[in-house]
């Protein structure tokens, strides 16, 4: 049985004349286990759809299901079953550390010793501000509290829409640690994400734009639909290398990206054309070198087809 | 003072009660120069930016911002900065001709100036069409876009970018620093706080701040080979994880 | 039940841990009453007033001692001729002047009659026609303690009994207002700011998605403000009976049932406001405007129902606070039973249940 099941959801905003899709026509499962990440901008529909998962929204048209539960006529079952982060800091600010966590196990009719064993690892990192009321804590430490929150009851499918927004990298790279915790001891986990690079920690992800999703695959079976060649250059001028590669006709596509500018080719041919090319034009330090590609640039040329 | 100088601080130094938020810090950024300035969460980075917006009186050090002092001129900074954040940006319920006209009335530019700078920023951003839409009806990404163009409207000298990207799509966020790279290249100094570390490389230097203080200023390519690892992801874990302060 | 108190629980740190909201609860009811008990009572004490006392004898001078010693007046000036009542007028020195004949005391004890003039500064028609009847109600007391003295067979008294409030007290007027309007701020407002805030937050979407079951959150959340309610009604009676020596003459429980009574009519539309409103700017206006105003300028508290017209007349019949106030008013002041209020308890058992079931309504239990 798939951990969660979207079978042609849809999902708009606003009144008749200015209808805006949220959601157009998504359909995707999780199985069982898996870490499965929705990774798109903000605007995307990643809120939307995970409202709806949680029981919060009622989509347009479409069925969907959690634990083999229809988020619909079995809403009970499914608050019973899930833990859900939002993506704003959802916590009371004016309660500690360790009466959030005591409140959100009652509510979930369990106990904080009960279930101690599934967020140890991550409440020992917040123990020493058990006293401390959440408003106070840094980002990190707040993240840190929520999950904790969201995991008191030993949920079979945890939603985390957004957890590392404006979180820095440092407590970024910590929470997906976690995560992957998470997953060995066999929570089925759906997390959102602007961060494209983070799609890589995932079993699969889904590449999600305006409401639509571009791809669905492991993060290298994304990366290996893009059959164009790529070229990182760089010079010492980088504005003037990148209006000069944007006249090339032979380049699909050119982007800044890191300390280089990446150059999507039309095909194999045109990679030592591109090097004549920026030989000839006196740019200063020139380099180039071919790349492999990653879910950024998938996710950029899955945007512009 | 070097006319070639946009901003520099000596010893820059903010207090709050027995909280050191920013502590000594130095640094000049040159002028057309794009300047990185990341940090973890709660290292200080807002703190040391609200400073060098004449928002915030420092407790101890100097500072100059495009050659005026910011514990005596914070109003000429004001007139001489643009400032860009991820929260705060434009007037939902104005349309976008009535935002720039606003800003533009705030700097006290002239009708024609105003008039001539809206044309040219809706032929720049191709928003002709949409001049007369509420802001609220655009995509996050060209909201960002015109935030920038409004926070530079008044072509200030210096502009402040505070997370400027945060959550645009992989596009946008390249046809933002696109525009990054134009005003620089036309002699604007950029100021820019960024958590996507691949931005960083953007920038012609960097710092990181770590509890409160710089612990490294170079360029991108610099602090890599420093750091002995090829990204700048890294350099800035291997600097934020020395950090013993956990508070924002 | 369990999930019950700990949220019972909660929701009492919040209120003790933010001290605006401590002071709204708890300094409010005793601020409110302070303030219309002294500062904003009409009742007038120690005015400034003038005598010319052209007699100088014995009763003139034994009726000014007994003037002076009144509460309510303050001889501020001796005047010694007629051309000086003007002017201390026109300096606003004092506000009423009693002239005192000459032979005064040879009048009253052989003719049994003498004359006084008082004369008022009318530029406040209230406040002169208090002060004269001050005055006259001393003065009759005067010729009355005189008269029995001699005991004379025939005496014409006047007698003024004002009813109810034998001293003319503006707090008999004000405290059952005021209970009304701490009991929706407290109760609605506070109320609905709460809720609302929990959805502000975004803690309310991890509410909905957990177990809890919705409805038990919103009671849950209504059952502090209840008991501070009581709190504030407990204080507000004692301070009026202790402080502003304002009785309780009917029956206690009668009069702490019929609050409970209109507490659970402004819980439910605290309930009420917090499912249409989304922001606690919102929520604020709304009790503000549709429930905060029409209490004070329509319940009949401030100005009296029956001489306005006719559409506001009606109009304060759905201003639940209008009924609240009628029932205070029999029951602690006047000392009636629940004979006399049945219909005002209808009225407002009606509107608890017509509230309470569009709120439950009105409820979400999704976000949109």
């Amino acid at each position: 049985m798939a951990a969660v099941s979207v079978e042609n959801i849809i999902m708009s905003y606003g009144k008749k004349k200015q209808k805006i899709n949220a959601l157009s026509d998504i359909s995707f499962s999780v199985a069982a286990g898996e870490l499965f990440g929705i990774i798109g901008p903000d605007g995307a529909g990643k809120t939307s759809l995970f409202r709806i998962l949680t029981t919060l929204l009622l989509a347009d048209s479409g069925q969907a299901s959690v634990n083999g539960f229809d988020v619909v006529k079995d809403m009970k079952q499914i608050r019973k079953r899930i833990g859900y982060m939002p993506g704003r800091f959802s916590l009371y600010q004016d309660l500690t550390v360790e009466e959030n966590l005591h409140f959100f196990a009652t509510i979930f009719q369990t106990s904080f010793s009960e279930n101690y064993n599934l967020i140890k690892d991550i409440y020992v990192q917040i123990e020493p501000f058990k006293n401390r009321r959440a408003g106070q804590l840094s980002g990190g430490m707040k993240q840190k509290l929520a999950l904790c929150c969201a995991l008191i009851h030993r949920p079979e499918v945890l939603f985390l829409d957004e957890p590392t927004t404006g979180v820095d990298a440092v407590s970024r790279k910590e929470f997906w640690d976690m995560l992957q915790g998470l997953k060995k001891q066999g929570i089925s986990i759906l997390v959102s994400t602007p961060y494209m690079d983070e799609a890589n920690i995932c079993d699969r992800v889904a590449l999600l734009q305006k409401g639509k999703i571009l791809s669905i695959d492991s993060p290298a079976g994304v990366i290996a639909h893009f059959k164009n060649p790529l070229v990182a250059v760089k010079a010492k001028q980088m504005l003037a290398l990148l209006e000069k590669i944007k006249t090339l006709d032979f380049v699909q596509d050119a982007y800044p990206f890191g300390e280089f500018h990446h150059v999507v080719l039309q095909n194999e041919k045109a990679v030592p054309s591109l090097e004549q090319e920026l030989e000839a034009a006196d740019l200063g330090h020139i380099t180039m070198h071919k790349v492999q590609a990653n879910i950024e640039d998938c996710f950029i040329q899955l945007m512009k087809n | 003072m070097n006319n070639d100088t946009a901003i520099r601080t000596h010893d820059l130094t903010k207090r709050f009660g027995g909280f050191i938020a920013v502590n000594k810090i130095s640094f000049d950024v040159k002028k057309g120069e794009i300047f990185g300035f990341l940090g973890a969460n709660g290292a200080g980075k807002t703190t040391a930016m609200r400073m060098l917006c004449g928002l915030s009186i420092p407790s101890d050090g100097m500072a100059t911002v495009a050659g005026f002092d910011v514990y005596k001129e914070n109003e000429k900074i004001k007139k001489s900065i643009g400032y860009m954040s991820q929260q705060f940006s434009l007037y939902d319920d104005l349309t976008v001709k009535e935002n720039m006209r606003f800003y533009g009335g705030i700097y006290g530019k002239s009708n024609q100036f105003i008039k001539e700078k809206t044309k040219l920023i809706l032929d720049q951003l191709q928003l002709k069409n949409e001049a007369n839409l509420l802001v609220k009806s655009l995509p996050l990404g060209w909201k960002q876009k015109l935030a920038f163009s409004v926070a530079m409207f008044h072509e200030p000298e210096i502009i402040f970018l505070d997370e400027p990207t945060g959550g645009v799509d992989p596009v946008t966020r390249r046809e933002f620093w696109t525009m990054i790279y134009k005003a620089a290249a036309t002699g604007t100094t950029v100021f820019v706080t960024t958590h996507y570390m691949d931005e960083a490389e953007y920038c012609d230097r960097v710092s990181i701040m770590v509890d409160g203080r710089i612990e490294a200023l170079d360029t991108p390519a610099a602090l890599k080979k420093n750091y002995n690892t090829n990204s700048m992801d890294d350099v800035f874990l291997q600097l934020a994880r020395k950090a013993t302060r956990k508070s924002d | 039940m369990k999930q019950f108190f700990v949220f019972i629980k909660k929701e009492f740190y919040h209120i003790f841990r933010d001290k605006r909201t401590m002071f709204i609860l708890l300094g409010m009811p005793i601020v409110q009453i302070i303030i219309f008990g002294f500062a904003l009572t009409n009742e007038v004490k120690n005015a400034k007033i003038g005598v010319l006392d052209f007699a100088k004898d014995a009763a003139s001078t034994s009726l000014i001692t007994e003037i002076q010693a009144s509460r309510y007046f303050d001889i501020a000036q001796t005047l010694s001729s007629q051309k000086e009542i003007e002017p201390v007028f026109q300096k606003g020195n004092v506000k009423l002047v009693i002239v005192l004949p000459a032979n005064f005391n040879a009048e009253l004890t052989h003719l049994h009659t003498a004359k006084i003039q008082i004369i008022a500064d009318a530029t406040d028609p209230n406040i002169a026609n208090q002060l004269t009847n001050y005055a006259s109600a001393i003065i009759r007391d005067y010729q009355q303690r005189i008269t029995e003295n001699q005991q004379l067979p025939y005496t014409i008294q006047t007698q003024v009994r004002m009813l109810y409030n034998p001293q003319m007290k503006g707090a008999y007027n004000f405290v059952p207002g005021v209970m009304a309007m701490v009991l929706l701020l407290v109760c609605t407002m506070m109320t609905a700011i709460t809720i609302v805030r929990e959805k502000e937050l975004g803690t309310m979407e991890i509410l909905l998605v957990s177990p809890a079951r919705p409805f038990r959150i919103i009671v849950a959340k209504a059952i502090p403000y209840l008991l501070l309610s009581t709190i504030n009604i407990a204080s507000i009676l004692l301070l009026s009976v202790f402080v502003l020596g304002v009785p309780i003459n009917g029956s206690i429980w009668l009069l702490l049932g019929v609050s409970m009574l209109f507490i659970l009519v402004s819980l439910s539309l605290g309930l009420l406001i917090s499912a249409s409103a989304d922001t606690q700017q919102t929520a604020m206006f709304i009790a503000l405007v549709a429930l905060f105003l029409p209490t004070v300028m329509l319940s009949g508290f401030m100005f009296p129902v029956a001489n306005m017209p006719v559409v506001l007349r009606v109009l304060s019949n759905v201003v639940p606070a209008k009924w609240y106030y009628n029932i205070v008013n029999a029951v602690m002041i006047k000392g009636l039973g629940v004979q006399a209020i049945w219909k005002e308890l209808l009225i407002l058992s009606g509107m608890l249940i017509f509230f309470l079931g569009l709120a439950i309504q009105k409820f979400k239990i999704r976000l949109a």
